[in-house]
């Protein structure tokens, strides 16, 4: 296996890893400000509707959320351990591991879905639905709408990630002598971390407003 | 080079972390409990980016680009912040 | 390698060689004969011609937002507003902008001169990224067609702005459609900036330090900062936006608890280092021609470096000088505008620098150089007027009036599609392998820097006398002063059709151009004209500094250029 093979606008297999790392960063930057849009309204929105916010806090499934949390930092575990198996070009190894992410990442998108179906359910999805049995504070409507607009978001992004990984699942599966394997994996790892990062802040954000915590 | 061991080792932290949050968020702080949760959010963020993102071990560049990123952001928040909250009260 | 070659390289804008049109002297295949026909083209990770896809894309773009403009234009001959109802010309200023802004000068010189010079300007076969490259074009087409569909499908009214709760509640206009078109084009953005940020880090030639890099490609990097850090922001808050519109969710409705300055805060984070985007490349093609036809270094060189990086940073911490009236509080809006006096500072940093550059130095008034002229003088204007609108007291009078509308037109037209065409004219010879007809060149700068005067500068005048923007009807006694713009403007309007035709018509009968007609110094002046696909026949070493004309009595009189790469026998 040419380990030192790379694309031909490259000069070195090491520049085009180089190159790749710092465009996936690069890509995460704009992530970042992308999700922080969303989040600088939230944040002002919070400040300005403290009570809304905390009762639709209290609406949502603390403990989905918090196993949810869970399930993803195991899942950037299996990915680190992934990236490292692919160092190391054990790929056997490094198949268990994305499997095991994507597993990991379905399951989180499993009870995302569970969470959305009971919010549909009692009738907090925003819009011409929004119709809360307890009516409670008058802008739970605006809490919801950033829930579903940051979890949604996040959702997607997961989603497009475990596509990924599956993309490369096949591609290991089919080639594991292809000499960007190491280096795809590493950048698919790091985009994976990122959107566990992003998660890692909106559950306090949006799960634990206030001292109501896991009341329920 | 982070071995695997490390990587459980943060792994672990970050489960250790997560219970520290939602046991602060127990407690009534006021208006310290938001900054609370966001400061253990960010120790998380910071070690799944050191650790997991081999930014500790990896080019200073990287290091500027994780932390221009929160840097604009913070900008972003910082700054219309301001605006709402130096705003006249309604009338 | 013919002494034809050798002899391109004495005077400007002469012919050289009876070398066939798109080889060079030795025959070896450019990027424009290295493949035929159509899917050529449009799967081709080149960046040469991925940047002449964009030149064609943007070019039409350009015409029909001109198109938008004349319309209005004509409307603003009379007083009342006679030919169009007040929604119809609400539509045009609306599509003007939009496609003007998202669709012409965000992309223009990056897309088009960067993705053809920065590869080479740093000794590079290609981007980090070639297919990302591709796609980016691509994804831009697509955003253009749906705004495209936005105009056709009964066009937007809300200003290119978009404010709430007007877009999001109460428009009756095509509001998602362009949305969509405008989300879609973020992203064609950010993939050329992640591009070329990654490229300049990773690929530069052996010896090219970042302070031998030409200023050109400084100036696509703190462009590419911007477009990276900034454009995110814009495309989430059109997310927001289309999902209140469309699901009639409450962000920016003040009925169910939203804050359209919220909007307003989201959408200038972007759209006010937006307009760095758009004219910090305009700035660094200026350098570049300042140098050239200057034959000189140019003066200063670390501060025009560093302060396209201040630009771009300071550039994020002023957007609230377009709310000092929107609601925004007043100290915010005094920090504001604070921190907007603070970032013309770098501009002018620049200013004085390239008119420094021009004492003693050898000075030719060749095409690119009379539009790099028009640059900083109309630049200069545009960007004084600027320091007058971010006194919080003096915007409060003119805020949403003419006088807006005549600064950022002196800078965007001014400035940015001068140092446009002047890099296009610049760099035309290396594009094509031809020579544009000179004369044509000067005399089309000549009526754009005319029409343009005419065009804008009353605009000044009606907008301090309280004529408010994107009104079609106006006071009696404003009318000499419409009509006088009016006129400019089909001056202006001539003015720009002249080259497209003389560029076309170049393409098949100008004159072969050499590697260097202009005897500039730079790597893509050392590669042939066109160049071939990878660029170099060999990765070339620097060692010298950018600009590395020979200095004032310099004994050793040279041509002008240093081999620092093998060229094909």
């Amino acid at each position: 296996m040419n380990r030192d093979a790379h694309a031909h606008q490259f000069d070195t297999a090491e520049q085009q890893d180089a190159a790749a790392r710092l465009g996936m960063w690069t890509f995460l930057l704009t992530e970042v400000l992308l999700f922080g849009g969303i989040l600088t309204g939230y944040a002002i929105y919070r400040a300005e509707h403290g009570d809304a916010f905390t009762a639709g806090s209290a609406r949502l499934d603390f403990w989905l959320g918090f196993i949810n949390t869970a399930i993803l930092i195991a899942s950037s575990l299996t990915m680190a351990l992934g990236v490292h198996a692919a160092e190391h070009r054990r790929h056997r190894l490094l198949m268990f591991f994305l499997a095991a992410t994507m597993l990991l990442g379905a399951a989180f998108l499993g009870i995302k879905a569970i969470e959305y179906a009971h919010k549909i359910h009692e009738r907090l999805l925003p819009g011409p639905l929004f119709a809360p049995a307890a009516p409670g504070a008058r802008r739970l409507e605006l809490f919801f709408s950033f829930y579903f607009a940051l979890t949604g978001m996040h959702a997607l992004h997961m989603l497009i990630g475990i596509a990924i990984l599956a993309v490369l699942l096949v591609m290991v599966a089919r080639r594991p002598d292809a000499p960007s394997i190491h280096r795809r994996i590493e950048v698919t790892g790091l985009y994976w971390h990122f959107v566990d990062i992003v998660w890692i802040f909106l559950f306090p954000l949006l799960y634990l407003l206030g001292p109501a915590g896991p009341a329920r | 080079m982070t071995g695997r061991l490390g990587y459980f080792a943060c792994a672990a932290a970050l489960l250790a972390l997560l219970v520290a949050t939602v046991a602060a968020a127990r407690v009534d702080l006021g208006p310290l409990s938001t900054t609370v949760a966001l400061a253990i959010a960010g120790v998380k963020a910071a070690l799944v980016i050191l650790y997991f993102m081999h930014v500790r071990r990896g080019p200073r560049l990287i290091w500027l680009y994780a932390a221009g990123g929160f840097l604009w952001l913070a900008l972003l928040i910082t700054l219309v912040w301001a605006d709402v909250t130096t705003r006249a009260p309604n009338l | 390698m013919t002494d034809a070659d050798a002899d391109a390289e004495t005077d400007t804008g002469t012919a050289t060689t009876a070398a066939t049109v798109t080889t060079d002297a030795a025959g070896a295949k450019s990027y424009l004969n290295a493949g035929f026909g159509v899917t050529s083209w449009l799967l081709t990770r080149d960046h040469k011609r991925i940047g002449i896809l964009f030149l064609v894309t943007l070019t039409l773009f350009f015409f029909v937002g001109g198109l938008f403009a004349v319309l209005m234009r004509i409307e603003l001959l009379t007083p009342p507003g006679e030919i169009f109802q007040s929604e119809t010309y609400n539509k045009l200023f609306t599509m003007h902008g939009v496609i003007m802004i998202f669709f012409f000068l965000i992309p223009s010189i990056p897309t088009v001169l960067g993705n053809f010079l920065i590869p080479i300007m740093i000794g590079a076969r290609d981007l980090a990224f070639p297919r990302l490259n591709l796609l980016s074009w691509y994804v831009f087409v697509a955003g253009g067609l749906f705004t495209l569909a936005a105009v056709v499908a009964g066009g937007v009214d809300t200003g290119w702005t978009f404010y709430t709760p007007y877009s999001s509640v109460y428009a009756n206009s095509r509001v998602v459609l362009a949305g969509v078109g405008v989300f879609i084009s973020g992203f064609s953005s950010i993939l050329t900036g992640l591009n070329f940020l990654t490229t300049i880090h990773t690929m530069r030639a052996p010896g090219l330090t970042w302070f031998r890099l030409p200023l050109f490609v400084w100036s696509i990097y703190a462009t590419s900062i911007i477009m990276v850090l900034g454009t995110p922001v814009i495309t989430i808050t059109l997310v927001l936006l289309l999902l209140e519109r469309t699901l009639q969710i409450g962000f920016f409705n003040p009925s169910l608890g939203g804050d359209p300055v919220l909007f307003q805060h989201l959408f200038w984070f972007y759209s006010h280092p937006a307009v760095y985007i758009m004219i910090l490349p305009g700035m660094g093609v200026i350098s570049e021609l300042i140098a050239a036809f200057t034959r000189k270094r140019v003066v200063g060189y670390p501060f025009i470096a560093f302060s396209s990086i201040a630009i771009a940073v300071l550039g994020f911490l002023v957007w609230g000088h377009h709310m000092f009236v929107a609601g925004q509080s007043v100290y915010a809006g005094m920090v504001f505008s604070l921190l907007s006096f603070l970032v013309a500072v770098p501009s002018g940093i620049k200013v004085f620098n390239w008119t420094a550059t021009l004492y003693k130095g050898s000075v030719s008034f060749q095409t690119p150089m009379l539009y790099a002229f028009g640059f900083i003088g109309l630049f200069t204007i545009g960007g004084l007027t600027g320091l007058f609108l971010a006194a919080m007291g003096l915007d409060i009078h003119v805020h949403d009036t003419y006088f807006v509308v005549a600064h950022f037109h002196y800078i965007m037209v001014g400035g940015m599609v001068m140092a446009f065409l002047g890099g296009i004219h610049f760099w035309w010879p290396k594009i094509t392998g031809k020579l544009y007809p000179e004369g044509w060149g000067r005399l089309s700068a000549l009526i754009i820097f005319v029409g343009f005067n005419l065009t804008f500068f009353p605009q000044f005048i009606l907008g301090y006398l309280g004529m408010p923007r994107r009104y079609h009807a106006y006071p009696e006694e404003l009318q000499i002063l419409n009509v006088l713009s009016t006129a400019g403007a089909s001056i202006l309007g001539v003015g720009y059709v002249i080259p497209l035709i003389y560029l076309f018509w170049s393409m098949r009968y100008g004159r072969t151009a050499g590697a260097n007609p202009w005897a500039a110094q730079g790597l893509e002046w050392q590669v042939p004209s066109p160049p071939p696909v990878d660029n170099f026949e060999t990765r070339p070493t620097v060692t010298d500094e950018a600009y590395a004309y020979p200095m004032r009595g310099d004994p050793a009189v040279q041509e002008g250029m240093r081999k620092t790469t093998e060229m094909p026998p």
